[in-house]
């Protein structure tokens, strides 16, 4: 039943020609009251068409800004990009003029938030949102937008999609809802998607519907998708890559079956303990200590350190490249943030 | 089991729909708790699993008396608390406490930490006399793994996590016997999120406590429990020991709903059979007749329109020993494996 969610070939994939997104060295900087608080601190990863990368991270962690950046709506101020490139299909978005990132959103890029009651317009009729599209980006006229409304309803499998095309947004189930957000950011055909926490707020019945469309839409359209979410269960269903996001950079990037398998950081290893399984029933769940930094006042050296059970002198001292991982047996591209990533992929 | 500490017995909570501003008139209720029974054992831990709206919540609010039933029986230790006022109400609410889910809006903003852990001696002075209060405060922060020297700071000052730890001191602070926590951990961070559920264990065993633990997510319910009810639109579906639910689940809700879970192993994704069900759960207004889940279950028959199925031990695995044979509302009940 779940054929679309078919699985990551384990093999990488081969040395890609120019990716669709590029992401290169990306700093995100907020002004508050308290001080400067550096959101995002050098973020880079790249998507091809027809792969999914999930980003992996907690509250905090700086993966929902880093895509806020990429599609242009980061608040700013107080946000502000202070360093990096977002190359899309080869241009740099950030060079762009607004006119012409706006072009971009929708036709190239396209978002899904995670909030669908508050990302969609409650005064506007379901289908009048999503005609909207064809109207402003395509010059449609009202009366194909709807019909083209219509269809797309009818492809995220909206039942009575004629009928319902005429309600308004708060009519709908949190599902249905959800669906429509799939819808609109699907009706330009954009080369990529990124979903902001898509499912985190339905329930599991539902979160197994919306998945399962989203994976199908992607492989009919070819498209890259960008995943955004803190549960390890959805990322090990969908991703083929996962970006481990701590304090606003990345700790680990890998294949997703390579990093479930042995995690080459201290962080991604602790969240993947702290999992409960059948054998730890009974037992203490393993727990990462202490807290996340807050963005304010990020330790020195590796921002993970005074969380950390594997923390040294140079921890404390000195930023770990991303390095790249390499072992027996694996030839791909995978990497990690420690000083001591060998000792950490041994366990 | 143990003697149940807690019995509840035909639950019903109604609230009323009406239509009309001066004139009221009912035209309707919705049905958010239809008829629950369960039993809790001392020192047990009993989880309540279901996706929103099936009424889980509601049930929480009627054990620790935030709301008064339509229908039904509480008995806390053989006492039913439904018909209690006064101070013989005041006795029991002492005895059962609840943890809340939001550590954000659950802690007053403009009080102390000491004075939110300490309100609860308000109402109850006989637990600690005036002049004990601010020790036995610092005694729950230490107990909860908190500093004892932060009384005087403000909710604002702390994390979730720190919060959800604060929210459970308050909870602990009369020495309650049943503690009631609705979704304690869904708001936290991943990482976070195990230190709390250690916590509530080290609790539970440390002051003997009873819990109804609250959630959507399956594998910590199942992690911290010893049974599990399935709720489904205002009913208990399934229960049974954590190993009958989980290994050998009878009922077809239990089953899509394990099955729809995300497991963390990429490698299950081919072993892995998943039931996707069409369609939300109707409305608890107006719920299906007979067996509530028929309009979405892929074995409805007739027979689930005109019947309701009662939760006992299904015919068919009646005569059984084993895993197999526990409650189960389902007229056509069978046994799955879905859990990967």
């Amino acid at each position: 039943m779940a054929t679309p969610l078919s699985p990551a070939s384990p093999a990488p994939a081969p040395a890609a020609p120019a990716p669709l997104l590029d992401v290169r060295d990306l700093h995100v900087e907020f002004r508050t009251r308290d001080g400067v608080a550096r959101a995002v601190n050098g973020v880079d990863y790249s998507v091809a068409a027809g792969e999914t990368l999930a980003v992996l991270g907690e509250s905090g962690s700086g993966k929902s800004v880093t895509a806020q950046a990429i599609m242009g709506i980061l608040e700013a101020p107080p946000g502000r990009v202070t360093r990096g490139e977002i190359l899309f299909q080869g241009r740099d978005l950030l060079k762009l003029t607004e006119e012409e990132r706006r072009k971009v959103r929708g036709a190239g890029l396209a978002m899904i938030f995670q909030d669908a009651l508050s990302a969609l317009n409650p005064v506007l009729s379901v289908g009048d949102q999503l005609g909207e599209m064809f109207v402003v980006h395509r010059g449609m006229s009202r009366k194909d937008a709807r019909a083209r409304a219509v269809e797309l309803m009818d492809r995220v499998r909206i039942p009575a999609a004629r009928e319902r095309a005429g309600q308004y947004p708060h009519q709908f189930s949190g599902g249905m809802r959800q669906r429509i957000m799939i819808a609109m950011a699907m009706a330009l055909e954009p080369a990529l998607i990124i979903a902001d926490e898509p499912t985190t707020a339905l329930d599991v019945t539902v979160q197994a519907q919306v998945m399962d469309l989203l994976a199908e839409l992607k492989g009919e359209l070819d498209m890259g998708l960008i995943l955004i979410t803190h549960d390890l269960g959805v990322v090990a269903d969908v991703a083929d890559t996962i970006a481990v996001m701590y304090a606003g950079r990345i700790v680990e990037k890998a294949p997703v079956h390579e990093l479930y398998r042995a995690p080459a950081h201290p962080y991604t290893r602790g969240l993947l303990a702290s999992i409960p399984r059948l054998d730890h029933k009974g037992r203490d769940l393993y727990a990462i200590k202490g807290l996340p930094p807050s963005l304010l006042r990020v330790p020195p050296g590796c921002a993970f350190h005074p969380r950390c059970p594997m923390a040294r002198d140079v921890c404390r001292t000195e930023v770990p490249p991303l390095a790249r991982v390499t072992y027996e047996g694996f030839a791909g591209e995978r990497r990690s943030a420690c000083h001591f990533w060998k000792e950490c992929l041994r366990g | 089991m143990a003697e149940p500490i807690l019995e509840v017995r035909g639950l019903v909570k109604h609230y009323p729909l009406t239509r009309g501003i001066v004139l009221k008139k009912q035209v309707g209720a919705v049905k958010a708790v239809d008829g629950v029974d369960f039993d809790l054992g001392r020192g047990e831990t009993l989880g309540i699993v279901g996706e929103s709206g099936c009424g889980k919540s509601t049930v929480a609010k009627l054990l620790v008396n935030l709301e008064r039933p339509t229908a039904g029986v509480i008995r806390f230790k053989g006492e039913d608390v439904t018909k209690l006022s006064g101070r013989a109400l005041r006795a029991v609410r002492r005895n059962i406490q609840m943890v809340f889910q939001d550590p954000y809006t659950s802690l007053n903003p403009r009080m102390t930490v000491g004075d939110i852990v300490g309100e609860p001696y308000e109402i109850h002075p006989e637990v600690a006399p005036k002049g004990s209060r601010r020790k036995k405060v610092q005694e729950l922060l230490d107990v909860v793994g908190l500093n004892p020297e932060y009384v005087n700071r403000y909710p604002h000052q702390f994390s979730g996590g720190q919060r959800q730890r604060i929210g459970i001191a308050r909870g602990l602070a009369l020495r309650p016997e049943v503690i009631v926590a609705d979704e304690p951990v869904s708001a936290l961070d991943v990482s976070v999120q195990a230190q709390v559920v250690n916590l509530l264990e080290r609790l539970q065993s440390e002051f003997d406590l009873s819990y109804v633990f609250i959630a959507h997510d399956l594998s910590i319910v199942r992690h911290i429990s010893d049974r599990v009810g399935v709720m489904y639109l205002g009913r208990i579906v399934e229960t049974g020991t954590e190993e009958e639910i989980y290994e050998h689940p009878t009922h077809p809700y239990t089953q899509a709903l394990l099955s729809a879970v995300p497991v963390p192993d990429p490698a299950a994704r081919e072993r892995r059979e998943r039931i996707l069900l069409s369609g939300d759960v109707p409305s608890p207004a107006n719920p299906p007749s007979g067996c509530r889940f028929r309009t979405r279950c892929w074995k409805a028959r007739e027979r689930c329109a005109l019947e309701v199925p009662a939760l006992a031990v299904p015919a068919e695995f009646r005569l059984m020993s084993g895993p197999v044979a526990h409650d189960s509302a389902c007229h056509f009940a069978e046994e799955r494996h879905v859990v990967p």
